[in-house]
């Protein structure tokens, strides 16, 4: 298969399912089956991409033939390539689990073509090279997560989707305003070309807050702290296979751009580079303890689990500024040149590190708002203190939750344990030793939630029925249970936990996955070349030509 | 509406936008206009239909479903994206005919998203404008079945 075929295929198979989705729009069967199909198709296009990419490769496409830097491309180095993969992994179990979990009346309102968008929009945002195309996807996105969030229009989803979609549009207006001040300094917006024309500029201190606006726009979307409080006011409303959709993927659509824009546009050796570092590493801190502490006083399994995406989040953008801190500590003026390399090492391993984070944590937190979502189904409520016994009743689904809470608060040999190890490992020989025991506590924590609903939920003994409850909750956002709804469930929820267990145990195979992306991301020039080749015409001028002094 | 100048002006008017609405969306890609306005004034035409004859009858003009027509707009758009692929191209090349409709339009793939685009957006606005007018209907004149007891919408 063609390279430029190949990167083409993980929007193109999502955006033909879903108007494939429309045009059947009146059989639910037949959208069942699209959905499912053009999932799996996008599994096997993304496996071909990581194969393709692992080697070194990096296809990329111009669409409609125009030359480098004005066209709309995209591209897939090996980090977007895991990236596509994630999503399409997500993009099946989800496919799979909503056979089981969304209800009737929320696939006849158009259920399987804006996931589908949805899938397209990730995939799109994962691939592109151009910060404009960038936002026209994150806007796609926005379009269909918030039909998606409201399907059903319950007063308690509409309200957090009034929050969510004013925080997205903040969001959205500061991201498009930088781009158009990125036009007007550096002159193109095709991501290749902003890096190299910056990094051959003297003076780039005007371009440093338009790093900081995109960094506002993408930490909204990602959820940082202190921007993430419309996540956990959203997450736990909408039909339960949405809401695990959004937690696997949306936020980590932010963080893939906050990665994206820091190591192209101000790397930790460039002159702003530090101080941005510097910066990111107090935002992940906190982020990571606000999360996680507003998980501990939830009573609620879905509300528990939003704010544990906050705080894993903050592990991310941990390795990212990490790596930036090594970077810039390793430009020292007379440093010795041993002590640089093994800095600049340490940078690259803290990349590493926070695309293997990546990597594990939207399988797992995916996972685990499935898992939550039977829960509800058979319980109607998804309250601590009104479930228990489940571990007696359900051994399988309490197996089935056991394994990614586990992972994600990082008992080792699971996906999680190698995770952190890399990244605290990658922290101390950089010598930010701080933030590396706030992870550690933050860990502690995370496991203190994770047992807290294993006990609630599963050990404890079911809780007395009160004499006003004649009759059994039902949630109107999930499907009424059947055994095959059940078993479509159960089987998505299962395929899940099995690549969590295959991420622990074959951690070699995604570290080496993870340290080709690392290190591309580390020396973006291979992404910056595949993107601008030399070949390309130079007949074509760009307007606004210099970064302006 | 009950309105017979309005009525009587309709069944003239209609066809002509909607012939109007085909040169803009032909002479687009050279000229000003193109799918996007052509659209808007093919769909124009249909919801002047509904305020002089309702939304039942302009469903019964457009004769297919609103959704279904702007699938087919999309699908439309898809394959000529698609069209380069198969010939070897990257996606949403342009691929051009020789062959020339109606004097001077050239055949070729823009042109075939210039339709997609026009069929999308005439079915997305008819589909808004119909269900806008029927709810509107419904409001006037609630049915015995269909009303709702405590009066309130939430």
């Amino acid at each position: 298969m063609s390279a430029q075929l190949l990167i083409t295929l993980p929007v193109l198979i999502p955006i033909t399912g879903a108007v494939l989705c429309i045009l059947a729009w009146r059989s639910t069967h037949a959208q069942r089956a699209i959905n499912l199909t053009a999932s799996l198709a996008l599994l096997a296009a993304a496996i071909l991409l990581v194969m393709r990419t692992s080697a070194g490769e990096i296809p990329t496409v111009r669409l409609g033939a125009w030359p480098a830097p004005v066209a709309i491309n995209f591209i897939g180095d090996a980090f977007s390539a895991i990236m596509v993969l994630l999503n399409a992994i997500v993009a099946v179990a989800g496919a799979l689990y909503a056979l089981g979990a969304t209800p009737k009346a929320h696939e006849r309102s158009g259920y399987h073509p804006l996931m589908l968008s949805l899938i397209g929009a990730c995939s799109g945002a994962f691939t592109t090279g151009d910060l404009f195309n960038l936002y026209v996807w994150f806007e796609v996105m926005l379009l269909s997560s918030f039909v998606l969030l409201s399907l059903g229009g319950s007063r308690p989803q509409l309200e957090s989707a009034v929050k969510y979609v004013t925080l997205n549009l903040l969001s959205s207006f500061l991201f498009l305003s930088a781009i158009g001040l990125t036009y007007a300094l550096v002159g193109t917006l095709n991501l290749a070309a902003i890096a190299e024309r910056l990094a051959a500029s003297e003076d780039r201190s005007l371009f440093t807050p338009v790093i900081g606006l995109l960094l506002v726009g993408f930490g909204i979307k990602g959820g940082l702290f202190p921007f993430f409080f419309w996540l956990p006011a959203s997450y736990h409303t909408p039909s339960p296979v949405v809401s695990g959709v959004f937690a696997g993927l949306l936020t980590k659509v932010g963080v893939y751009a906050i990665i994206r824009t820091t190591q192209l546009f101000a790397p930790g050796w460039s002159i702003d580079g530090g101080v941005i570092a510097h910066a990111l590493i107090w935002i992940s801190g906190l982020t990571m303890v606000t999360g996680v502490l507003g998980a501990a006083v939830q009573q609620d399994m879905r509300r528990i689990l939003s704010f544990h995406i906050v705080s894993q989040v903050g592990y991310m953008v941990m390795g990212l500024a990490i790596a930036g801190v090594a970077f810039d500590s390793a430009q020292a003026p007379g440093i010795d040149p041993a002590q640089r390399t093994a800095l600049m090492g340490a940078g690259a391993l803290a990349l590493t590190g926070t695309v293997f984070y990546i990597l594990h944590h939207i399988i797992v937190k995916a996972n685990l708002f499935f898992v939550a979502g039977i829960v509800e189904q058979l319980e109607g409520t998804g309250e601590l203190p009104r479930i228990g016994g489940l571990y007696k009743r359900r051994p399988l689904l309490a197996a089935l939750f056991f394994i990614p809470a586990m992972s994600l608060s990082g008992i080792p040999i699971l996906s999680g344990f190698w995770g952190k190890f890399i990244l605290v490992r990658a922290g101390l020989e950089s010598g930010a030793d701080i933030i590396v025991a706030v992870s550690l506590a933050v860990s502690l924590a995370t496991l203190f939630s994770m047992t807290k609903i294993w006990a609630n939920v599963f050990w404890a003994p079911p809780p007395p029925a009160s004499p006003n409850d004649t009759q059994r909750p039902t949630s109107p956002t999930i499907a009424p249970p059947t055994p095959a709804r059940t078993a479509c469930m159960y089987t998505a929820c299962g395929a899940m936990a099995l690549v969590t267990i295959a991420i622990g145990f074959g951690a070699g195979f995604a570290v080496d996955l993870a340290e080709t992306a690392g290190a591309q991301l580390t020396d973006p020039t291979p992404y910056i070349q595949a993107l601008l080749p030399t070949d390309a015409p130079t007949d074509i001028e760009l307007t606004a030509g210099e970064v302006t002094p | 509406m009950n309105s017979v100048i309005l009525r009587t002006t309709t069944v003239f008017i209609l066809p002509l936008l909607l012939m109007l609405s085909l040169i803009v969306l032909l002479r687009g890609h050279n000229e000003p206009g193109g799918g996007f306005v052509g659209g808007l004034l093919a769909s124009a035409a249909f919801t002047l239909y509904v305020l002089a004859a309702g939304a039942k009858a302009a469903r019964h003009l457009l004769h297919v479903h609103p959704i279904t027509l702007a699938g087919a707009g999309l699908l439309f758009a898809l394959i000529s994206g698609v069209m380069s692929i198969v010939a070897g191209h990257p996606l949403f090349d342009a691929l051009w005919t020789d062959t020339k409709i109606i004097g001077q339009v050239k055949i070729g793939t823009p042109l075939l998203f210039d339709i997609g685009v026009y069929l999308t957006v005439c079915g997305v606005v008819c589909a808004i404008a119909f269900q806008l007018s029927e709810s509107a209907e419904d409001a006037r004149d609630p049915s015995p079945d269909e009303a709702d007891p405590e009066g309130g919408t939430l």
